[in-house]
């Protein structure tokens, strides 16, 4: 069932809220021991949210859009009195004192937290092989990876643990996971989602976003979560984008632009499906042609130049004295350096020291200066296919999901599976991979759109038509 | 002795404020001075994991109230985050302003004149507390330390100046001159025993005449404006001292020990620490509008420098005068403005404020301003002798009253002119031979009938008048 | 504009700067995985901006601004049952060397 479906009946009082989380429990313990989706699963707190949906509805309240809904929620969103690892051992059960705004919304909307979700340590990683606790695997093939850093996120979805997952989204760590678990997945403009509450990885470019396995779920959890938060100086004011309402509008005259400079690289079955989708959206009625945004290649080096620099910042706080792990020594700076080596996995401890670099004295210009200039230059790249564009195209991911082990030990291969993701985190845009097809062995194809910034209702338009024009 | 080279002292300051906002810069935590430990913190102050900041509209406008009073230009700018490891830092990097700070360009006279460039003053966050615990409760021997993030996030402005000082009189006159300014415009209350005003000293020395400066020295623990006095004048010895004995200055941080009464060396500055400045990314750009720097501008108090204008020019004085500069650092100018304008001579009641109603430490609100205005005109008029002025008004300030009926009470009424003249003519007439010594140039006998007249009135004879009646009967016969 | 390659001392320095205690093994590992990543960044670090303005933010937001009012603050007692080390009511850490820059 979908979100909207159970949501339906929750508040018609045709389903218990109850029910429905005892049937997604069932389902995850079936098959978690197996995926790993979650770091923990919140079976008796569920339980209690979903009592008190039924109570509400019994007593003629509307619990609100997502009622009964269980959401399973990325390990890095703070979630008050309930651990928050961002799968790292360097939190050591921190309980925040708090909640993440996007958590008192889903709540608000009457959704259940089921649990905190598998991911790359702080959201470093494409892959979900970087978490401290083990990875999480692919539900389509178990020997493969579900994509990163949300890979728990989207996995959960893809296997029906629960129709509506939050993740989060700074290269491409919603969208790239859900292209390779066959789910959709969607990064909204900068500033629509407050990220009061995620733990940041690359403040300037880290979004939260809905995973769901069909747009129309997608929209409403947006929907949800979205809109002005006075507790985030960068968030956008007004509400949040009104994006269900436009879903059966279709592509009818729309212009997109496949992406020239990101048709290259792909593996054969990926780059079938891009041309198929291409043909399918003209065959809905859109103007499709060619689109170039030349600086999208200089758009990985600048990513990895910003988001680690903001990375080394963002990751200083984890020092052994508030909250989380401890490794004691003789004295305080002792202390830090032996309670981050220790706290640490390898792939953070990289960024921290490729960031640290970029931004250290003599090398501020030549990287971070510079990488914040190439950032203009995409931006203006994009506003100039926009002039000619509605909506542009390309593949999510330039593989289908690889076999856990096959990329760990090269960072930099690793890196480059980020190339069709990065550029609208940089431009601060719109992006959502939706499933299309499938490739060699039967893997999960995702193919992204992109609008400009503020472009989610026509984002959404043509989402929804590419999910109905997705071969079966 | 041999005429040593003649040296040049140059200092420029550094002034950290706390503004006097209600809550802290990023978030609502209250802005309190010796609340329990840990009580004034929140997910934001404490830096805790997915916690954002933002500005807080009073802290922005207090800090460009400070920048026009110091007639900076108020410029759009933007926070950058200052990196760095520290326990009392709760994310390990200080939010701050780099290179497009709030206020920029300004200058602040020193009372006697001396114009003092001020460089900027831009927005930060300030750090939590740690206390040393361990043997002397000193860095250097303790054990551990404890960390209280009350201060964490309380809104600072620092203030620089341009290497413009030249003497630790004039560090510690800015200084007292910049507390009065942020106060006057209730930005602060610019306590250094509480900490809402610390100070760094940057002390050099150069050969008088030269045109570059010497190597400098950064001085910290500060903790009075007397230490900055005293410490300025140490290192200035110090430093001399080493360039004398032909070595050379090192340029490092310096800790000034109050007890010992000098500088000693912290680090070397030329490892400067590299804090990898960039803009804060959770933060948008402040640019003030036109309106509200317009309306920061009209809503300034009139400054201390204003008010000793005026006071002087009501007062018919110069404006570096010493007693206006005392009388306005007292807030007593309204007093004395107001008693010139009843008629009180400009002059004595400018130095019974300055001197008397200082000595009695009385707020000025709490002075009776028509009494002050009283007595200052009976000491004017002669009806009082300076003592008995200064007698009543202490009183006065004391415990109030009525100055007339101080004085009678006292039995202090210095005779009246026609009276005092009786007596002095019955004392000239029965010392007719000093009198006539006195007339034929003896000036000196002046004193002796003047103390005669003030044994006859039992001391309640005005001096100068005496002297003048005896001048007036020497020249009409 | 010609970069310099990351060279070990660079890599023990930055791991101080980072207050990251690492092995001589990861120091080694860490020259050249960091050295790679860095090659494939010179393409940026060469490439000529004359005139290009950077952007720190893509969004033109600015003045985004909070009344001077008191919220509620954190019970004391949950934020330091959080801590690793507390006593009197503050944050306890092992003694610290040196003042703060």
């Amino acid at each position: 069932m979908t979100a909207l479906e159970i949501a339906a009946d929750v508040r018609a009082g045709r389903r218990s809220a109850r029910s429905v989380v005892e049937a997604h429990l069932e389902a995850i313990a079936a098959r978690e021991p197996e995926l790993h989706a979650f770091n923990l699963v919140l079976h008796a707190d569920a339980l209690g949210e979903a009592d008190v949906i039924d109570r509400r509805v019994a007593a003629g309240d509307d619990p609100g859009p997502l009622a009964g809904v269980p959401v399973a929620v990325k390990d890095n969103l703070a979630t008050r009195g309930i651990p928050t690892t961002c799968g790292s051992r360097i939190l050591n059960g921190w309980r925040p004192p708090y909640d993440a705004t996007v958590v008192i919304r889903l709540r608000a909307a009457g959704a259940v937290v089921i649990g905190k979700t598998n991911m790359d340590e702080f959201a470093m990683g494409s892959s979900t092989e970087n978490s401290a606790f083990g990875p999480t695997r692919n539900p389509h093939d178990p020997s493969r990876v579900p994509g990163g850093s949300s890979g728990g996120s989207a996995a959960a979805v893809a296997a029906g643990f629960a129709p509506l997952a939050l993740g989060s989204d700074t290269g491409g760590s919603i969208r790239q996971p859900a292209a390779l678990c066959g789910v959709v997945g969607m990064k909204p403009t900068y500033g629509v989602v407050s990220r009061y509450g995620l733990v940041a990885f690359a403040s300037s470019l880290d979004q939260i976003g809905p995973f769901a396995a069909t747009v129309a779920d997608a929209a409403a959890l947006l929907e949800a979560i979205g809109g002005h938060d006075p507790l985030d100086s960068t968030s956008i004011a007004g509400p949040p984008p009104r994006v269900s309402g436009v879903l059966g509008d279709g592509v009818e005259g729309l212009r997109v632009g496949v992406v020239r400079e990101l048709t290259g690289g792909l593996d054969p079955d990926v780059s079938a499906r891009l041309v198929e989708a291409a043909a399918a959206l003209a065959g809905e009625g859109a103007k499709v042609d060619e689109a170039s945004v030349p600086s999208v290649g200089l758009g990985l080096s600048a990513y990895y130049l910003i988001a680690t620099a903001e990375a080394s910042s963002n990751l200083a706080r984890y020092d052994g004295v508030r909250y989380g792990l401890r490794v004691d020594a003789d004295d305080v700076t002792a202390m830090y350096g032996a309670t981050r080596a220790a706290g640490f996995g390898a792939e953070v401890k990289r960024r921290i020291m490729l960031g640290t670099y970029a931004l250290s004295a003599g090398y501020y210009d030549a990287y971070y200066g510079q990488a914040q200039r190439v950032r203009t230059l995409l931006i203006r790249d994009f506003e100039a296919a926009y002039a000619q564009f509605d909506l542009l195209l390309s593949a999510t991911s330039p593989t289908t999901a690889f076999p856990l082990g096959a990329k760990s030990d090269d960072p930099l291969a690793m890196y480059l599976s980020d190339v069709c993701t990065i550029p609208s985190n940089l431009a601060g845009h719109p992006a959502v991979s939706v499933p299309f097809g499938t490739g060699d062995g039967g893997m999960p194809v995702g193919i992204q759109l992109y609008a400009p910034a503020l472009g989610e209702p026509t984002l959404f338009r043509a989402a929804a038509a590419l999910e109905r024009s997705a071969p079966r | 002795m041999t005429a040593a080279p003649a040296w040049e002292t140059v200092i420029g300051l550094e002034v950290h404020c706390e503004l006097a906002t209600a809550t802290k810069l990023f978030c609502g935590c209250p802005n309190a001075f010796g609340d329990e430990p840990n009580t004034n913190v929140c997910p934001v102050c404490l830096g805790l994991p997915g916690s954002l900041p933002v500005i807080n509209r009073r802290a922005v406008e207090l800090a460009m109230t400070v920048g026009t009073a110091l007639r900076c230009e108020v410029r759009p700018s933007i926070f950058h985050r200052k990196n760095y490891f520290y326990p009392d830092m709760p994310k390990d990097y200080q939010v701050s302003q780099y290179d497009q700070p709030i206020n920029v360009g300004g200058h602040l006279d020193l009372p006697d004149g001396t114009r003092i460039g001020v460089t900027r003053a831009h927005m930060e966050e300030d750090t939590g507390k740690t206390t040393h615990v361990g043997e002397s409760g000193r860095i250097h021997g303790a054990d551990y330390a404890l960390v209280d993030y009350n201060r964490a996030g309380v809104p600072l402005v620092e203030i620089v100046s341009e290497p413009d000082i030249r003497s630790a009189d004039d560090a510690r006159a800015y200084v007292n001159e910049l507390r009065a300014i942020l106060v006057a415009i209730g930005a602060s209350d610019a306590r250094m025993e509480e900490g809402s005003l610390r100070i760094d000293a940057n002390v050099s020395v150069r050969p008088a005449g030269s045109p570059t400066l010497g190597t400098r020295a950064e001085i910290k623990n500060l903790n009075s404006v007397r230490s900055l006095g005293r410490a300025v004048d140490y290192e200035v010895r110090r430093q001399i001292g080493l360039l004398e004995a032909g070595e050379k200055v090192v340029q490092e941080t310096r800790h000034w020990n109050e007890d010992a009464g000098r500088t000693s060396s912290m680090r070397s500055k030329e490892e400067a620490y590299d804090y990898r400045y960039f803009p804060e990314p959770d933060l948008v750009p402040l640019e003030p509008s036109g309106e509200w720097r317009d309306a920061v501008a009209a809503g300034l108090p009139p400054l201390p420098a204003d008010r000793r204008r005026s006071l002087a020019a009501a007062a018919g004085v110069a404006a570096d005068d010493k007693a206006v500069a005392t009388v306005v650092a007292l807030g007593l100018d309204d007093l004395v403005t107001a008693a010139v304008a009843d008629g009180a001579d400009a002059r004595l009641a400018l130095n019974r404020a300055a001197n008397e109603v200082a000595a009695a430490h009385v707020a000025a609100s709490d002075v009776d301003a028509s009494a002050f205005t009283a007595v200052v005109r009976m000491e004017g008029d002669g009806r009082l002798t300076s003592t008995q002025a200064k007698q009543v008004l202490a009183e006065v300030l004391a415990g109030g009253g009525d100055p007339a009926a101080i004085a009678r009470g006292r039995g202090f009424e210095a005779l009246g002119a026609d009276a005092l003249s009786g007596v002095v003519d019955q004392v000239v007439a029965d010392h007719p031979g000093e009198w006539a010594r006195f007339r034929a140039g003896e000036a000196k006998l002046a004193g002796f009938f003047v103390g005669q007249v003030m044994a006859a009135t039992k001391g309640q004879a005005d001096g100068k008048a005496v002297t003048a009646r005896l001048r007036e009967l020497a020249a009409g016969g | 504009m010609d970069t310099p390659s990351l060279t070990r001392a660079d890599v023990v320095h930055v791991a101080v700067l980072a207050r990251l205690a690492l092995t001589d093994e990861e120091v080694d590992v860490f020259t050249v995985q960091l050295a790679a990543v860095l090659e494939h960044a010179a393409d940026v670090a060469a490439l000529d901006t004359e005139g290009v303005p950077p952007t720190a933010h893509p969004l033109p937001l600015v003045n985004v601004l909070r009344d001077d009012e008191v919220r509620p603050c954190l019970d004391r007692d949950e934020v330091l049952a959080a801590a690793p080390a507390a006593e009197g009511g503050r944050f306890k850490v092992p003694r610290i060397l040196g003042e703060a820059p």
